[in-house]
C-alpha cells in the first residue's frame, strides 16, 4: 500500500516543467522548484506551484486555467498579469534577469484570496488572486506563459486544503485490538486462577507426593507463582498473535481480487480497478455514508445540446425527416455543413429538414440566436474553429449552433462575425447585457447589417416569463416543453428577441452610457437600465443540455440506496447545477421534499432554544431524548450551501471578534472567565454541529453546493464523529483530496488527467458505476469473509488452548500440556491455518450477480451483525465448549481403560494423540461447515490439513527420527500404537460428533425459524438462477407533473463581456480596432476599472 | 461486458476463473433433506454401537482389591502402617485370598492401580532423560538437567536411569496361588512378566547400552542406581532380555499415566493350565508390600481383569453413545416438527410477496 503510494509520489515528484537557470529555461523536475524560480508553462500543463503570472502568450498576458481540480468548476477563469511585467517580461533574457521581490501572506488554505506586493524597479504593484495560478490548475488555450513560484510543495493552497494524511484502519482492527485486549486479561485471569490452585494443591497434595520431590524446598506459594509464569506460557496460544499476520494475509488477496475483476475494469481507458491500501477491505462492507464529488464522478463533465423547442415545437427524439418516430435511427449527418465539428449525436432529421428548407423561419433564427447572444471566445488553429466558453453549458450551445449552420466565426470588440447557412455576415455589437446570477440573463444588442437594431436574449425560464409581451402565441406549449425537459433532468434556457426602434435605442443607450460611468452602484444602476430594454420580448423557444452523467449513475445511487447508504453531494458547482444533477442521477424525485439550508434555520434554532430549556447548565447530565426533526414518512432531501454551512456551525468568522477584546486577561478571575466562556462556545457549537448533523441524517439525500476542499472534508468529519458511521468519500479532482483522507474509506476516479484524488485514495477505479460492485460484492464478501475468519480464528485458538485449562484440574495444576509440543508448534502452523485462509480468501455466500440484484444484503455490515463483541463471545463460548467436549470424553474414555492387547493405553501420550487427532478432526470439519463456498482447493486444504497432521504424527512417532533424535522426540510409537485401537478411534468419532452435531442442529434450527435474508437467497438459488435477467422498472414518464425547473445554463460568474467589450483578449492583428476606441462604452469601462 | 477477446488493454487482468472468483464450487446448504436424514442416521448408529459397547463392556469381568492396607482393612494393614514414615521402607508381606465360583474367561491380566499418583504432573514427567533410555553412551553418563534431583548421586556420580520417575519405580510384587481342591496345596499360577510393554517402547524407544565385555554390569559401571531402588538396573531381573533399561516392569512404568489414577499391567496369565483363564477354586495372592502410598493419601489396588475387543472394562464410552445417539433422534425430531411448522409459515410469507 506504502508502496503503490510511494510510486505515485515519485511519479509527480519526476514530472517535469522549465525552470530559469543560468539565463536559461531548462528542463527540471517538480521536486527540483523552489520559491523564486521563474518557470515556463505549456499549454495542457499541470501548475506545479503557486505562481504569480508574469508573462503569457496570450494578449495582455492573460492565461486560461481550469479549475476543475480545486473547485470542481468547470468553466475556463481567466488570470492575467500586471501591466508592467506583460510589457517587460515576455523575453527569456529579460525574464532571467528579473529581479522582483514579493512580500505576500503567510501560506494559508484560502483557494480565492491573495493578498501581496511585488516591488519591482522602485515601484510596488499590489498583488490579488487574480495574478496567481495555483497549483493543480492546468493551463488552457495558452500557449505558454512565465510565472514567479510563491509557494511551492506543501505550502501551496492545495496542499493546505488537503489535510493531512491520515493511517487508515478499520472497525474491525480496533474491535479485534479491544478483543486481544480482553483475552490477554482472560489469559491472566486464569493463569493466576491455575496458580492459585497449584499452590493449594501443593500444599494439599504435592508436599505429602514423596515421588515429586525436586530437591527444592520452595514454598506453595512460591511453586504458585512460578506457575502462574508457567500457565502464562503454556496457554499463550489463546493470545491470536499469527491472527495479525494472517489477517493481513486476507487482506492482500482480497485487494488482489479487487485489482484482477474484470468488470470494474474501464476497457475505453485500459484503466483497472486498484486498491492502493490494502488494509481496509472489509471495511467496503461497512459504508453507510457516501459522500461523492459531482464533476468528473457522477457527471462526465461533458455538456451535449440534446433537445430544443422552437415555435412551441419540440424537436430532439428520434424521428426522420416526415416526422415519424423510429426506435432506432442513424445519426443526423452533418456534412452538408463545412463548419460542424461532427461531435454532435442528433437523431431527429425533421430539425434539420427544416433548417435546411427555412419554412419556418423561426427555426433559422432559433440557432442564429444562439451563434450571435454569447461571450464566448473563438480561436482558430489550423482553420479549424475553437470555441473558449466561461462555461460549458455556453460553448455546447454555441457548438450546436455551429453544427445546425449557424457558425460563430470571429468577434471583435464590437463586431460578431457568423456564417450563416454558408454565407458570412458581420453584425455590430451595440451592447453587450452581461449575465449574473441575480439577473439569469443574458442579451445582446446588434444591428444587422441591413441596419435594423435587434435584441436577442437568453435566460432562465422564471425571469424571461415575466419579461414576454403579452401576446406570444407559443408561450404554453414552451412552458409545457420546459415542464418535459425538466423531467428528463436537462437543463434549458429560454431564448427570445426583439426589434427596437433607432429612437428607442438612442435613448436607451444614453442612459446605458450613464450608467457605465456611475462611480457609485455601478452595477446596480446597469442592471436598472438592463431592465429597461429587456421587455415585451418575443419567446422564440428554448434549448434543452444535458449535462452527462458517467454511465451507470443513476443505477448504482438506486442499489446503493437500497442498501440502506445514504448519499451525499458535495461540490463546488452551484446550487441550481447540483440539484439539477441531483435529479438527473435520481438520487431527487418528485416525492422528495426539499429542504434548502434557510428553510431548516428555524428547525435548528428552535431544538437549540429546547435543548437550552431542557437541560441548562445540567445538559450533558439529562439523557438526550432525541425527537425526529422531522415528522416521520416521506422522502427528504437537504440542500445547502457552504457559506450557509459556515454560518449554521458557527465557524471561524462569528465570536472572534469578541475574545480578542479579552485579549490580556488581568486577574485570575477574568482568565477563568474567559476560559469558562471559550468552553462555553466550544459546547454550543458542538451541540449545533450535532444537531445538524442529525437533520441532515434524517433525509435520505444530502447535497452541498459550493464547498471549499475543507468544507468537503469537514462535512466528512463532522458525519464521522457524530454518527459513528463509516463514511466513504468518492471523487476525482485535487478539491476532493481533503476528504479523501478524511473518510473512513477514500475513493479516487482515475483515468484522468489529474493524479491528486487518485494519489490520497485508498481505492481507484475509472467509473462511479463501479463503486456498486465494490461495496456491494468486494466489500460485502470482504467483511463476511473476515468476521467469518476472525469468528473460527477465536474459536479454534480456543478449543486449542482450553484443553489445558480443563487438564490442569487433573494434573496438580502443574502446567503440564495435554499435547505434544510438536503439536501445539504446529497447530498453528500446519493443521489448522490453511482451510481458514482459503475460506478468508474464497468463500461467497451468494454469488456476485446476487449480491447486486438483493442490495438489502448489504445491511449486515453496517449493523457490525457478523462481528461483534456477542459474536466475538459466543465465539468464545463455542471454542470453550469444544475445548471441554475435546476434554471430557476422552477423559471418560479413559478413566480405567485398557488397550485390546491388554496393554495400558491410558497413558499421557495416548491420551495427548487422542485429543489431539479429535481437536484436528473437529476444527478442520467446522471449517467445512463454516465455508459456503466449496471449491476443490478449499476441500483439498481441508482434508489435506488432517491428512497432513496424521502424515507427520506419524513420522514424528516413528522410530526412525528417534534413531536420530531420541531426546527430541519422545512421543516414539505412540500414534501407531493408540491408533490401533478401535476403542480410540470411537472416542474420536464420539468426540467429534459431539463438537459438531449440536452446530449442525443449531444453525438448522436458526436458519430454519429466523432466516437471514441470505439465508432465503441461498436456499431460494436456483430458481433465482433461472428467472431472467432482473428487468429495471420501465421508466414512467409522469408528464405535466412535475413542478419543477432544473437549472439554467450559465456559469455562476460575470462571462467575458468586460473583457470583449474592452478588447482585452481579442488579438491586435485581428482586431486594428483595438488601437482606436472607437466604443465609448468601453473606454469607460477601462478607465473606471483601471 | 465491456472487454472483448481480440483487443485486450495492456493493464487488463486476466480473465480466469480464479481472478474473477468464479472458481467452480459446491455451495452446501443445510437443508432439511440433508440434516434430519443424518441426525436419525447418525442417532441409530451411536445407539448401535453404544449397545454393542455397553455389552462388550459389562461382558468384562474384572476382580480387585485394595491392600493399601489403611488400619482395619484386612490382611495388609499391619504393611500399611509400616508406610508411614517413608525412605525406604521395611519390606513387608501380607495377601489376597479369594475364590472363583466359575472359571474366569482367560485370558487373564494382573494389573496394579494406583491412586492418587501424579505421574502426569508436569515436573515429575519431564525428569528423565529419554536419550540415556536409548542406550545412547554419552547420555548415560550425563544425564540431563531435568533429572535433578536424580541427575547425579551424592558423591557425583551419575544415576542410571536418572529422574524422578525411575526413581519412584513401583517395586511391589505380587504371586498367584490357585488351591484347586478345598485344603488342597497351593500351586502357584505361572505369571507372565515379559509380555507386557509395547513393543514400540520395548523394541525401539528403551534400549541398554552397548555391553561391555558381555557384561551389562560393567556396561553401567560408573554408574549408580536410584537412591530408592535397592538394587541396580541391571539387576532388575535374572533375564538377560529383561534386564536394564529394558526390564517390562520399568519400561511399563516409564510410559506415564494420563491420569491421577491409573492401572499398570503386571502380567498375563496365558500359561499352561491357565491358558483358558483361572478355573474355579481357592487363590490367594501373595503381595510384597514396599511401595508407599498412604502419605499422600494414595490406595492401590491389585486387579484380575479380562478384556474384549475394545479393550478394558469402561461403561462410560457405551453410555455415551447411548446418550448422544437418542439425543440425536430427539433433535432430529425437534427439528422435524419446527421444520414443517416454520416451512408452512415461510411458504404463506412468500406467497402474500
Amino acid at each position: 500500500m506504502m508502496w503503490a503510494r510511494h510510486k505515485m509520489d515519485n511519479e509527480v515528484n519526476n514530472r517535469t516543467c522549465e525552470v530559469i537557470k543560468d539565463g536559461r529555461f531548462k528542463v527540471t523536475k517538480w521536486k527540483e522548484i523552489q520559491v523564486g524560480d521563474v518557470i515556463r508553462l505549456r499549454k495542457n500543463d499541470f501548475i506545479p506551484a503557486d505562481i504569480l503570472l508574469l508573462s503569457s502568450s496570450e494578449p495582455n498576458s492573460l492565461c486560461y486555467v481550469e479549475t476543475a481540480e480545486l473547485d470542481g468548476e468547470t468553466n475556463l477563469k481567466f488570470k492575467m498579469a500586471l501591466e508592467t511585467t506583460h510589457q517587460y517580461l515576455q523575453k527569456e533574457n529579460s525574464l532571467a534577469t528579473f529581479d522582483g521581490f514579493v512580500e505576500c501572506e503567510e501560506p494559508n488554505n484560502r483557494l480565492d484570496k491573495f493578498t501581496g506586493t511585488l516591488f519591482w524597479r522602485n515601484t510596488s504593484f499590489s498583488l490579488d488572486a487574480d495574478k496567481i495560478l495555483l497549483r493543480g490548475c492546468v493551463i488552457r488555450n495558452t500557449d505558454f506563459c512565465h510565472g514567479l513560484v510563491i509557494f511551492a510543495g506543501a505550502d501551496t493552497k492545495i496542499m493546505r486544503n488537503s489535510g493531512k494524511t491520515r493511517f487508515k484502519r478499520t472497525k474491525i482492527d480496533y474491535l479485534m485490538n479491544y478483543m486481544v485486549y480482553t483475552i490477554f486479561v482472560l489469559l491472566s485471569l486464569i493463569s493466576a486462577g491455575l496458580a492459585i490452585g497449584h499452590a493449594y494443591w501443593e500444599a494439599q497434595v504435592g508436599n505429602y507426593s514423596w515421588y515429586l520431590y525436586d530437591g527444592e524446598d520452595s514454598s506453595p506459594s512460591y511453586r504458585g507463582f512460578l506457575n502462574f509464569w508457567g500457565y502464562i506460557i503454556v496457554l499463550n496460544t489463546m493470545v491470536p498473535i499469527s491472527l495479525y499476520v494472517s489477517v493481513e494475509v486476507i487482506r492482500l488477496g482480497q485487494s488482489y481480487f479487487i485489482n484482477w475483476d474484470l468488470q470494474m475494469y474501464y476497457f475505453e481507458k485500459d484503466t483497472p480497478a486498484k486498491a492502493r491500501t490494502t488494509t481496509l477491505n472489509e471495511q467496503l462492507g461497512q459504508i453507510h455514508y457516501i459522500f461523492s464529488d459531482k464533476t468528473g464522478t457522477l457527471t462526465q463533465n461533458i455538456m451535449t445540446f440534446k433537445k430544443c423547442c422552437i415555435n412551441g415545437k419540440i424537436y430532439g427524439d428520434h424521428r426522420d425527416a416526415s416526422q415519424h418516430n423510429h426506435s432506432k435511427i442513424e445519426q443526423v449527418d452533418f456534412s452538408w455543413n463545412t463548419y460542424a465539428d461532427g461531435k454532435l449525436a442528433f437523431y431527429d432529421h425533421y430539425l434539420i429538414e427544416q433548417i435546411q428548407s427555412g419554412k419556418e423561419p423561426e427555426v433559422r433564427q432559433f440557432f442564429f440566436l444562439l451563434a450571435i447572444c454569447h461571450t464566448v471566445m473563438v480561436d482558430r488553429i489550423d482553420g479549424q474553429l475553437n470555441y473558449q466558453a466561461a462555461s460549458p453549458d455556453e460553448g455546447a450551445l454555441v457548438s450546436a449552433a455551429r453544427d445546425f449552420g449557424f457558425a460563430f466565426l470571429a468577434r471583435t470588440q464590437n463586431t460578431i462575425t457568423i456564417s450563416e447557412m454558408g454565407t458570412e455576415r458581420t453584425y455590430t455589437v451595440l451592447a453587450i447585457l452581461d449575465f449574473n446570477s441575480d439577473r439569469k440573463r443574458m442579451s445582446i444588442i446588434v444591428r444587422t447589417p441591413e441596419g435594423s437594431i435587434r435584441l436577442y436574449c437568453k435566460g432562465a425560464d422564471t425571469v424571461i416569463y415575466e419579461r414576454l409581451h403579452r401576446m406570444n402565441p407559443t408561450k404554453q406549449e414552451t412552458q409545457d416543453a420546459l415542464d418535459v425537459f425538466a423531467n428528463e433532468t436537462l437543463r434549458t434556457l429560454c431564448l427570445c428577441y426583439k426589434e427596437i426602434e433607432e429612437n428607442e435605442f438612442e435613448e436607451w443607450n444614453k442612459k446605458f452610457m450613464a450608467a457605465s460611468v456611475a462611480s457609485t452602484n455601478r452595477d446596480e444602476a446597469l442592471d436598472k437600465v438592463y431592465e429597461e430594454i429587456e421587455k415585451d420580448l418575443i419567446l422564440l423557444g428554448a434549448t434543452a443540455i444535458e449535462d452527462k452523467l458517467q454511465d451507470g449513475v443513476p443505477e448504482t445511487i438506486s442499489k446503493l440506496a437500497k442498501a440502506d447508504i445514504k448519499i451525499w453531494v458535495l461540490t463546488g458547482d452551484k446550487k441550481e447545477t447540483a440539484e439539477n444533477i441531483g435529479f438527473a442521477c435520481e438520487l431527487l424525485t418528485e416525492e422528495t421534499t426539499i429542504c434548502y439550508g434557510e428553510d431548516i434555520n428555524a428547525l435548528l434554532n428552535t431544538r437549540i432554544e429546547n435543548q437550552r430549556n431542557k437541560g441548562g447548565v445540567y445538559a450533558k447530565l439529562v439523557p438526550q431524548v432525541q425527537e425526529p426533526f422531522f415528522p416521520p414518512g416521506g422522502n427528504r432531501a437537504l440542500i445547502i450551501t457552504g457559506s450557509w454551512l459556515n454560518e449554521i456551525l458557527l465557524e471561524k468568522k462569528t465570536k472572534t471578534s469578541k475574545i480578542l477584546k479579552l485579549k490580556f486577561p488581568r486577574t485570575e478571575e477574568e482568565r477563568r472567565m474567559r476560559t469558562q466562556s471559550k468552553r462555553r462556545l466550544e459546547a454550543k457549537k458542538e451541540q449545533r454541529q450535532k444537531n445538524f448533523v442529525d437533520l441532515a441524517c434524517e433525509c435520505s439525500a444530502v447535497i452541498c453546493c459550493r464547498v471549499t476542499p475543507k468544507q468537503k472534508a469537514m462535512v466528512v468529519d463532522l458525519v464521522k464523529r457524530y454518527k459513528k458511521a463509516i463514511t466513504l468519500a468518492i471523487g476525482d479532482g485535487a478539491n476532493d483530496v481533503n476528504m479523501i483522507k478524511t473518510a473512513h474509506i477514500g475513493v479516487g476516479i482515475s483515468g484522468q488527467e489529474g493524479m491528486q484524488a487518485v494519489m490520497s485514495s485508498d481505492y481507484s477505479f475509472a467509473q462511479f458505476r463501479y463503486l456498486q460492485r465494490l461495496l456491494l460484492v468486494h466489500g460485502r464478501w470482504s467483511y463476511i469473509r473476515m468476521c467469518k475468519f476472525l469468528r473460527y480464528f477465536f474459536y479454534k485458538n480456543f478449543a486449542f488452548t482450553l484443553v489445558h485449562f480443563w487438564y490442569s484440574f487433573f494434573n496438580g495444576y502443574s502446567a503440564q500440556t495435554a499435547y505434544e509440543d510438536w503439536f501445539i508448534t504446529l497447530y498453528n502452523v500446519l493443521y489448522s491455518s490453511l482451510p481458514v485462509l482459503l475460506m478468508g480468501l474464497l468463500d461467497q455466500d451468494v454469488s456476485d450477480k446476487l449480491s447486486l440484484r438483493f442490495p438489502g444484503l448489504y445491511v449486515v455490515g453496517q449493523r457490525d451483525l457478523l462481528f461483534n463483541y456477542k459474536r466475538f463471545f459466543v465465539s468464545l463460548l463455542h471454542g470453550v465448549l469444544t475445548s471441554m467436549i475435546l476434554f471430557f470424553i476422552p477423559l471418560g474414555a479413559y478413566l480405567q481403560t485398557v488397550g485390546q492387547d491388554g496393554e495400558a493405553p491410558s497413558d499421557y501420550q495416548s491420551f495427548a494423540v487422542t485429543i489431539a487427532s479429535a481437536l484436528v478432526i473437529t476444527v478442520n470439519f467446522q471449517i467445512g461447515l463454516d465455508t459456503s463456498y466449496w471449491t476443490f482447493v478449499n476441500a483439498f486444504s481441508i482434508f489435506g490439513s488432517i491428512a497432513l497432521y496424521f502424515g507427520i504424527m506419524f513420522d514424528l512417532h516413528s522410530a526412525g527420527i528417534h534413531v536420530l533424535f531420541p531426546a527430541a522426540f519422545k512421543f516414539t510409537g505412540t500414534a501407531s500404537n493408540a491408533l490401533r485401537q478401535p476403542y480410540i478411534w470411537l472416542t474420536i468419532i464420539l468426540t467429534v460428533a459431539v463438537c459438531l452435531l449440536p452446530v449442525v442442529a443449531i444453525r438448522f434450527l436458526s436458519m430454519t425459524i429466523w432466516p437471514s435474508e441470505s439465508d432465503k437467497i441461498q436456499k431460494h438459488r436456483k430458481r433465482l438462477k433461472a428467472e431472467e435477467q432482473w428487468k429495471r422498472r420501465p421508466y414512467v414518464f409522469r408528464r405535466g407533473m412535475s413542478s419543477r425547473r432544473s437549472a439554467y445554463a450559465f456559469s455562476h460568474q460575470r462571462g467575458y463581456a468586460d473583457l470583449i467589450s474592452t478588447g482585452r483578449s481579442i488579438r491586435k492583428k485581428r482586431s486594428p480596432l483595438d488601437a482606436i476606441i472607437a466604443d465609448g462604452t468601453a473606454e469607460y469601462r477601462r478607465t473606471v476599472e483601471s | 461486458m465491456t472487454w472483448s477477446a481480440t483487443a485486450r488493454g495492456a493493464h487488463q487482468p486476466d480473465n480466469t476463473a480464479f481472478t474473477q472468483q468464479r472458481l467452480p464450487a459446491w455451495q452446501p446448504l443445510l437443508s432439511a433433506s440433508i440434516t434430519l436424514p443424518l441426525f436419525f442416521c447418525a442417532g441409530l448408529a451411536f445407539i448401535g454401537l453404544g449397545l454393542g459397547l455397553y455389552y462388550s463392556s459389562n461382558a468384562i469381568k474384572e476382580l480387585g482389591y485394595d491392600y493399601t492396607g489403611n488400619p482395619g482393612t484386612g490382611d495388609c494393614s499391619l504393611c500399611g502402617v509400616a508406610d508411614q514414615d517413608r525412605a525406604p521402607p521395611p519390606s513387608c508381606r501380607c495377601a489376597w485370598n479369594f475364590s472363583l465360583p466359575e472359571l474366569f474367561q482367560g485370558p487373564v491380566y494382573l494389573y496394579y492401580e494406583l491412586t492418587k499418583f501424579y505421574q502426569n504432573n508436569r515436573r515429575y514427567g519431564v525428569s528423565r532423560d529419554d536419550a540415556q533410555l536409548s542406550g545412547l553412551q554419552s547420555a548415560l553418563r550425563h544425564p540431563v538437567n531435568e533429572c535433578f534431583p536424580y541427575q547425579f548421586s551424592a558423591k557425583g556420580v551419575p544415576i542410571a536411569p536418572c529422574g524422578a520417575i525411575a526413581n519412584s519405580l513401583f517395586n511391589d510384587t505380587f504371586t498367584l496361588w490357585h488351591q484347586r481342591l478345598p485344603g488342597g496345596p497351593y500351586v502357584e499360577v505361572p505369571l507372565d512378566r515379559t509380555g507386557i510393554a509395547w513393543w514400540t517402547d520395548y523394541h525401539i524407544k528403551f534400549h541398554n547400552p552397548p555391553l561391555v565385555n558381555g557384561s551389562l554390569a560393567l556396561a553401567f559401571k560408573g554408574t549408580t542406581r536410584p537412591p530408592n531402588w535397592p538394587v541396580p538396573v541391571y539387576q532388575l531381573s535374572p533375564d538377560p532380555n529383561n534386564t536394564g533399561f529394558i526390564n517390562q516392569d520399568f519400561v511399563v512404568w516409564m510410559r506415564t499415566a494420563a491420569l491421577p489414577w491409573f492401572r499398570k499391567l503386571y502380567a498375563r496369565i496365558r500359561q499352561g493350565n491357565y491358558s483358558a483363564g483361572l478355573p474355579r477354586g481357592n487363590y490367594r495372592v501373595n503381595i510384597t508390600y514396599n511401595y508407599p502410598v498412604r502419605a499422600f493419601d494414595g490406595h492401590k489396588r491389585i486387579i484380575l481383569s479380562n478384556i474384549s475387543w475394545m479393550g478394558g472394562k469402561n461403561p462410560f464410552l457405551g453410555i455415551a453413545y447411548l446418550v448422544v445417539g437418542s439425543l440425536c433422534i430427539l433433535t432430529g425430531f425437534v427439528m422435524l416438527v419446527v421444520y414443517i411448522r416454520y416451512q408452512d409459515q415461510n411458504d404463506e410469507a412468500e406467497d402474500q410477496e
